[in-house]
This record gives C-alpha cells, structure tokens and sequence, in this order.
C-alpha cells in the first residue's frame, strides 16, 4: 500500500489525434489548474490531422514544477495502436485506465501496476445512442472517471465547461453527460486507487494565467508595435501567426480601418523579403517561422544584415534537419539563427524562458531591431511555443517606443547647420550603428541608395578593399555594443559553490527542478539562465567563478557550448554539455541523470573515442 | 543659352538624371533608362516621392542610372517583388518602381513575381528582356525563345515564357510590351504606368549588344526591329494638363487611368480592345506564332482593387503611425490576462 500524495501526480493519455481527445484533456487540465494546483501540460502530437498516436501529459505539482516529468503514474490507455507500448510506460505500481467494453487482450496484461476499466464505448452507446459525435465524446468517460478517482468535483468540471463552451449550452450539456457517465461508473462499482489525491488550494493560482508562447509571443509583437508581418504556414509557428490575426483587430482598433497588414506569403522567401521591404520603408516588420522556412530566409537574412534594416524573425524550434520531427521541440537551430546568412554574419538573439518573457522580448525586439537596424531573433521551439503554461499575467512596460537613429528632414537640416551631413553608412557615433533616413523624407540630402553588394560609409557601390573590410568591421563594431543592450542572464550565486549550471530558454523549468533534486542528493549548484546573444560579460564571470559548468541545451552538437567557446576559448574546458535531443521536452530527471553519469559525452569526445578505438 | 525646360514642379529633365551608366556601350538597358527619366519628367512626378527598387543582374544595376534624389534598392536576386510589396504596404504615398531582368523576374523570382501580380501590388515594374544572363556572360534566360542560337553556337531547346502572357494570366492590371529603342512609344508606356494602382508589367525588349546580338538569336536588336508588331501608337494624356487630343472616333481608344490621366490608344490595325482579357491572350498567342513582338497596352483591368486598397489600409502609410497608434492600451491587456485565467 502506498500513502496516496497530494497534488502531485503525472497522467498520460495516449488516444488516436483527430478524435476530440484535445478537448477532453483540455477540460481535465483546466480543472485541475481551476482547484489551484500547480500544473503543467506536454502534448505530444503527430505531425498529422486524423487518426495517428498522440499522448497529452499532465502533471500536477506540489512543488510547483512546470516541467515534464518522466515517470508516468497514471496511463489513460485509449489508443489500441500504442497500447502494448504504453502499458510499459507507467512505473511500477502506478495505474492503467482503460476501456473494458470488450475484454483486455492477454498481451496488454502487465504485472506490479492497477488496471482500472471504464467501458467508455458502451457508455456512450447507451447514453448518446444517436449522436454522431459518439465517438469524440468517448474520450469524456476518462475525464469522469479520473476526476472520481483523484478527487476533481464536477462543479469545477461544469465551471471549466462553461469558461470553455460559455454561448454553447447543448455542447457543455452532452459533455456533462459523458464525464458524469465516466464519473459515477467509477463510484457505482466501488473502483478505486490509493497513488493520489488532488486536494484543491484555496486562490492556489489566483492571479495565474494559462496560456501558450505562441499567443504571449503574437501579443508581444502587438504590443511592441508591429505594423507589418508576413508569414507562411509552418508547424510550429504558424499558432503565433494566427493568434496575431486573432488579436490585432480587437487590441489595434484605431480609427476603424487596419493599422497594420498581415500577409499569408507564397513561401518564406516572399515573406522575409516582404519583411525586410516593409522595415526598410520604415514600419515595424516581423515574420514568425520554424527551422525549414527559416533555412529558406538564409539570404534575406544577410541582405538586412549587411544593408542594415531592421527586422524581427520569430522562430519556434522544432526537430530538424531536414522535416525532422515537425511536431517536436528541439533548441537545434541556434547556431543557424547566430550566423544566418552566408558570409561573416552575427546576430542578435532573444530567448525567452517562460511565457512572460515571450510576451516581453517579443514586444522588445522591435527597439532592438530599429536600435541596431538589423535582423533580431526571438528563439522560442515548441514545448514553449505550442503547450500551455501557466504564467503570472502579462504586464506592459510603459516607456516609449526605441526608434533609433532616424533622420527626419528637420534633423538633417539641424545636422547642415551645424557642418555635419547624413552619411547612411558612417560611424558617427563611434558605436558601429550608423544614422539612416526613411523613405518619403523629403530632405534633398535624404536619400541613398540601399545595396546588398560592396558599399561605402555613403552607401555608393565600392569593390574597394578598404571600403569592404571597413563595413565588416563596423557590423562587428555593432555586435559588440550589442552585448551591452540585450537582455542579460539571470544569475543565482552562493558562496562556496563550485558548481555552476547554465540553461536556456524552455529548458528552464527542468533545469530549476533538476537543481533542487541535485541538491537533495548533495550536489549544490549555482545557476545561469542565458537570455541573449551575443554573451554578455555576466557569462564570462560566471564561468571563472567555477570549477566545473553544466550547459544544458537541446540539440545534440552542443550549439550553444561552441558560441560561448568561440567568446572565451580559454574558459570552453570548464563546460560540460547536458544534451537532450530525443525531441521531447526536457525533464529534470534526465538531466540530473546525465549529470550523476559524468554527463554525457560531447560530440567532440566520442570523436576521440572512436580514434582511440580505431 | 535656351532656357531649360522646366515641367510642372518646376524640374527640367536633367534633375531626374542618376550616376553615370556603367551598362556596355549600346546596351538597350541604357535607352530604356533615358525613357524612364523622360517619362518621370514629363508627368512631372515628385523624385522624394519614388523609390527604385531592383534585385540582381545587368538590368537591376540601371535604378541607380536615373532619378537620384530617389530612395534605391538594390536587393538579392528575384526577391525584388516581394521587397515591393513590404514596401509599398509599409508606405502607401510612395511611388515604386522596379527594374528586373528576365533571369530575376522569369527563373529565380518567378514565383514571388507571379504572387506579386496575383495581389495586384501597386508598381510599375519594368522587365528588360534581352534573353540572356548578361553579368554572368551569356547563358540562356528562361524568356529566350526555343531555336534561338547563343553566340557559341548552342541552340535553346527550351520554350519561352511570355512575360506579357504570365503577367495577364496571373492578375497584373496593366501589361504592356515595348522595345528598348522606341521612346517614342516606351515613354507614354511608362507614364501610364505610373498613373495607374495596381501591378503594371512593363515587358520591354532589350538587346543585349554583347552576348545576344547575333545571327541566329531572336533577340538581337536587328530581329527585333524587323518583327515589332505594334498595336496602336501611344500618346499619355496627364490628368492636369486640359489637352484636347486629336481623338479618332472609331480607331482610337482612349483609357482613363485612376487619377483621371488618359492613355489613347491610337489603332493601327484590327479592332483591339486592351480591357479584353482573351482577346489580349490570343493576340499574344498570334504574334508568337508568327515569330513577331507585340507591342502596346495589350492589357489594362480598370476594375480590380490594388492591394493596398483590398486589404483597406488605413490611409496614413503604416510606417508613419505613431506609438500612440501602434501600442495597444494597458487596459486591454489586464482584459486578455482575465480571459487567460479562466
């Protein structure tokens, strides 16, 4: 017999996609976040639309962990296809919920775990005998007899059904049938467990939001101003598009006609070139994509790179190369988004760990953009961009808009006056950003002529060596200034402490997790959440201050290990990469795993392991 | 010294004038700059207003040759549409012009090209089609016609693409076809282009005097003057200037543009609607076969939206609204963050 635990539990349901699963996870979720437990979602989902596996986790908390976690305590074992896999997938002495309607086959028969059947296809027969939804409903008998189980009361469901079907009460009526059928079939046959309890928390998540990075991502643009996107569809990316469509209308209401244009391009060249077309003419631009169509923006990426026009690129990971995994979350692309563009190229990244962050670096990728005229990346993937997390409540920073050095006609006047003149591509201020004019300005002395090829610090053609090498130096001169205005890393120090771990982006909550376990097991560290490149300065520090420093990240040639050795090759040996690539999202257990085990070897020391062999 | 002619805000025809060309001597790229710089003068338009856009190849050099008090840009290779169309959502009060060749408009940049017609983007976008890739010396460009011969003696086995033909089919809303050395005709052309909202493709033929000017090609300055094949002589009408115009009843056929500018048509032949789409096709498709270049408005939409318009822009251009426009009040958000907590 187990003591059951409070609040914390993880649930797995595998059903087939396409078959309304979506909807009856979704309730579960929001009900158990509605009783104030700290919970999390992972959806695991097929990159198709009807009829292949998917599996939703859930997991509540005590502790207020958000990441997933790799035990399963509970399978809801709903899809037949997967079954003989997912009955090994629970730990021992955990629980499988089935549909008993017909008998369970001898090889989904597994010792040291409680099966528990609801005969969700029968129910549904005899209670919706008519209903051609029969089949999506099914899934609402798991969400009955898991809410019996672990203790979810069905006003909180009804409550969540409402919030969701509100203007819809025949839709929130035949759902209440089901998740009562499901609910009572439970207590009518005296079935049972004893793992867990949910136990509701009075105002636990008061004040919390819930929601996707994808949406905090699209609200984010809006409220830093965007005027321009084109975007072409793209798993995981094409959400943050259409949570932009969705808003901008209701938050951009202006004097009733559109202050902005949304284009659906014909592929990513079209929209990275509309993008950068539309920043050089002066709006604020953006496009959101994922590893396939950004490899397609390569080039466009170089023209605003060299010819310096501000431009936002949204990209949320996902498994590559190639296809790769579409409906995976990866941190792949990295070094393809540091260095986008053939010839010398660095870029400005932002990358946002948790929904607020989403929210604010991508409403500040706007300033960064027309502070450094140039391309700025926003690096979500899609464990941040596509689950739903849940969040303290966006806030806006009120201050105005960076619109960086733009000339207006007045200005340049001013500047003539005074014996300066408008050079679009001269260093006046020693920072490596140059002024530049917007199209329309009417000043004689406004205009230049904007190239991808050779040009001088007055923007005329030049294949004069001199003239090349001065370009590229100051875009390096630009980078530099760079590091001091992105957002910096959050560090956590204490004294003593040899140790240091640094994540990124959506690996933050598992890193936070996995810390906590280390330390219980003994092991103190200290921590460092990187926020941007380039690196700044608090990197370098922090690395000197200790011995050893685990960098997690999710791909598997430690991308962000080579930026930071390309920085400070003197300090590269004190990293140890934590690599995490099987296109899940990351856990603490795996990390602390890797960390017990010496971490795992970097590609560069199973290369010398194999000359060794040889 | 005669005085300079000056045209309506006071601009003689020098002041539309770029750096010096750097095309090779006799280039028709060259000639057909002279005619954007007349046409420009002549419609006295306002050079701060234009921006010269153009992606990569000889033609693509040619913006920086004309109107240099104009914003330029010089982007990649075939992307010059997709610039246009940012820019020209981002700013609706400029006047775009593109220059591209037919590697950059009709092989690489097919596709964003078509897309761009296919909204119907406000620009006058000029292809000059000389058949080859000149700055990469002398391969053949998909607009070479099958059987033309390059100059080492290589026959093209591949069919043309029409750009007057693709830009019809795939929704520009002023086509035309010219040829580099008639001025007289490319001019107006232009003008109208100008004067209309919406994509005007402007195909104009342009010998490429160094790698596609021999015996045996089709696009050689002595097999293109041999095979024009013009409509109707051109004249522009602007819309400021009250000109009666010696106006054919009958034979000629005068287009009202969208700022009340005229373009008369003045018949040389056949009766030829310009707003008939499948009469345009088949005449196109009757001067191929018969190895001849028609020349002229060939088809002009009075109807369709530009895209700006289709998608109801505000009227100030995006790129000048203010932050108290552009940011969202806080209110909002706070409202956002309650539905998020359900």
């Amino acid at each position: 017999m187990e003591t059951p635990t409070i609040n914390d539990l993880s649930i797995c349901i595998a059903t087939e996609n396409g078959s309304g699963s979506a909807s009856a996870n979704n309730i579960l979720f929001k009900a158990i976040f509605k009783m104030g437990i700290p919970c999390s979602s992972k959806n695991m989902f097929p990159s198709n639309i009807q009829g292949l596996p998917t599996w939703y986790q859930i997991r509540a908390s005590a502790e207020g962990y958000l990441g997933r976690k790799d035990v399963i305590d509970v399978m809801v074992m709903f899809n037949d296809v997967t079954a003989a896999k997912d009955i090994h997938r629970v730990r021992d002495g955990g629980i499988i919920l089935y549909d008993d309607s017909t008998p369970l086959p001898p090889h989904l028969k597994r010792e040291g775990v409680q099966y528990l059947g609801v005969p969700a296809d029968k129910i549904v027969q005899k209670i919706l005998p008519t209903s051609p939804l029969r089949g999506k409903q099914k899934n609402m008998l798991y969400v009955g007899a898991l809410a019996y189980l672990f203790g979810i009361d069905m006003e909180t469901i009804k409550a969540v059904l409402e919030d969701t079907f509100g203007k819809k009460p025949a839709v929130i009526e035949s759902n209440l049938v089901c998740i009562d059928a499901g609910y009572r079939h439970m207590q009518e046959n005296g079935l049972n467990q004893d793992i867990a309890r949910f136990q509701a928390i009075p105002n636990g998540n008061k004040g919390k939001i819930i929601t996707e990075g994808n949406t905090a991502c699209a609200l984010g643009t809006i409220y830093g101003g965007v005027s321009f996107v084109a975007w072409y569809p793209i798993t995981p990316s094409s959400s943050l598009a259409e949570a932009l469509e969705h808003y901008i209308p209701r938050l951009r209401k202006g004097n009733g006609k559109p202050t902005y244009a949304i284009i659906q391009a014909e592929d990513e060249i079209a929209a990275a070139g509309m993008v950068i077309g539309a920043g050089w003419a002066g709006t604020r631009s953006m496009t959101c994509t994922s590893g396939p169509g950004l490899s397609l923006m390569n080039e466009s990426v170089g023209l605003a790179y060299f010819t310096e026009i501000p431009s936002v690129f949204l990209i949320v990971q996902r498994g590559g190369p190639s296809t790769g995994l579409p409906t995976r979350t990866q941190q792949a692309d990295l070094q393809l988004m540091y260095c986008c563009s053939h010839g010398d190229t660095r870029h400005i990244i932002l990358i946002p760990h948790d929904m607020k962050s989403c929210f604010d670096f991508a409403r500040r990728s706007f300033d960064l953009a027309e502070r450094f005229q140039t391309p700025v990346f926003v690096a979500t993937d899609l464990d941040l961009g596509m689950n739903f997390w849940s969040s303290e409540p966006f806030q806006l920073e009120k201050g105005p808009f960076d619109r960086g050095k733009v000339l207006t006609a007045e200005q340049i006047e001013q500047w003539e006056k005074q014996g300066k003149k408008f050079r679009r591509y001269f260093d006046a201020d020693g920072d490596g950003i140059p002024y530049r004019t917007i199209p329309g300005n009417r000043h004689p002395h406004a205009s230049y002529f904007t190239r991808g090829s050779g040009h001088d610090a007055d923007a005329r053609y030049s294949e004069d060596e001199k003239d090349y090498k001065e370009t590229l130096d100051r875009l390096r001169r630009k980078f530099e200034t760079a590091r001091k205005y992105v957002p910096k890393p959050i560090v956590e120090m204490n004294e003593g402490v040899k140790t240091g771990i640094i994540c990124f982006g959506s690996s933050y909550e598992a890193t936070r997790e996995a810390r906590n376990r280390l330390r219980a097991e003994g092991l103190k560290t200290n921590h460092l959440l990187l926020r941007a490149l380039p690196l700044s300065e608090e990197v370098k520090k922090f690395l000197e201050a200790h011995e050893v420093v685990y960098l997690v990240e999710q791909n598997r040639d430690a991308q962000m290990a080579a930026i930071i050795k390309e920085d400070w090759p003197e300090l590269g040996a004190k990293i140890v990469s934590v690599l995490i690539y099987d296109g899940l999202p990351v856990t603490a257990g795996e990390i602390v795993r890797q960390i017990f085990n010496g971490a795992q070897a970097t590609p560069r020391e199973v290369l010398k392991q194999v000359q060794v062999k040889g | 010294m005669a005085e300079k002619k000056l045209n309506r805000i006071n601009l003689s025809e020098k002041d539309y004038e770029g750096a010096a060309s750097t095309m090779c001597r006799g280039c028709g790229h060259d000639a057909i700059t002279a005619s954007i710089i007349r046409a420009f003068f002549q419609s006295g338009v306002d050079p701060r207003k234009v921006v010269k856009l153009s992606g990569i190849g000889c033609s693509s050099k040619t913006p920086a040759y004309f109107l240099s008090q104009a914003f330029g840009f010089n982007g990649v290779h075939g992307r010059m549409s997709a610039l246009a169309t940012g820019a020209n959502l981002a700013n609706r009060n400029l006047i775009p012009i593109g220059v591209s060749g037919d590697g950059d408009t009709a092989a690489i940049g097919l596709g964003n090209f078509c897309h761009m017609m296919r909204r119907n983007v406000n620009i006058t976008y000029i292809v000059e089609n000389n058949g080859v890739y000149g700055l990469t010396k002398g391969q053949f460009s998909a607009t070479a016609d099958k059987g033309s011969r390059m100059k080492a003696g290589k026959i093209n086995d591949m069919p043309a693409i029409d750009v007057a033909e693709l830009a019809i089919t795939f929704g520009a809303t002023y086509v035309a076809r010219s040829f580099s050395g008639d001025r007289k005709q490319l001019a107006p052309l232009i003008q109208g282009a100008l004067a209309h909202k919406g994509s005007a493709i402007l195909d104009v033929l342009s010998p490429c005097v160094t790698f596609n000017n021999h015996e045996g090609s089709t696009k050689s300055l002595k097999y293109i003057r041999e095979n024009l094949d013009p409509i109707h002589d051109v004249d522009f009408i602007p819309q400021y200037e009250n000109i009666e115009v010696d106006y054919k009843e009958g034979t000629d056929h005068a287009v009202t543009l969208h700022e009340g500018s005229r373009i008369v048509l003045h018949k040389l032949n056949s009766d030829y609607d310009p707003t008939n789409k499948t009469q345009a096709l088949t005449a196109i498709h009757a001067a191929v076969a018969e190895g001849k270049f028609l020349t002229g408005l060939i088809y002009y939409d009075p109807n369709r939206l530009e895209f700006a318009e289709e998608l109801n822009l505000c009227e100030t251009p995006l790129a000048e609204l203010g932050q108290d426009l552009l940011q969202p009040p806080a209110e909002l958000l706070d409202e956002i963050n309650a539905e998020f907590m359900k």
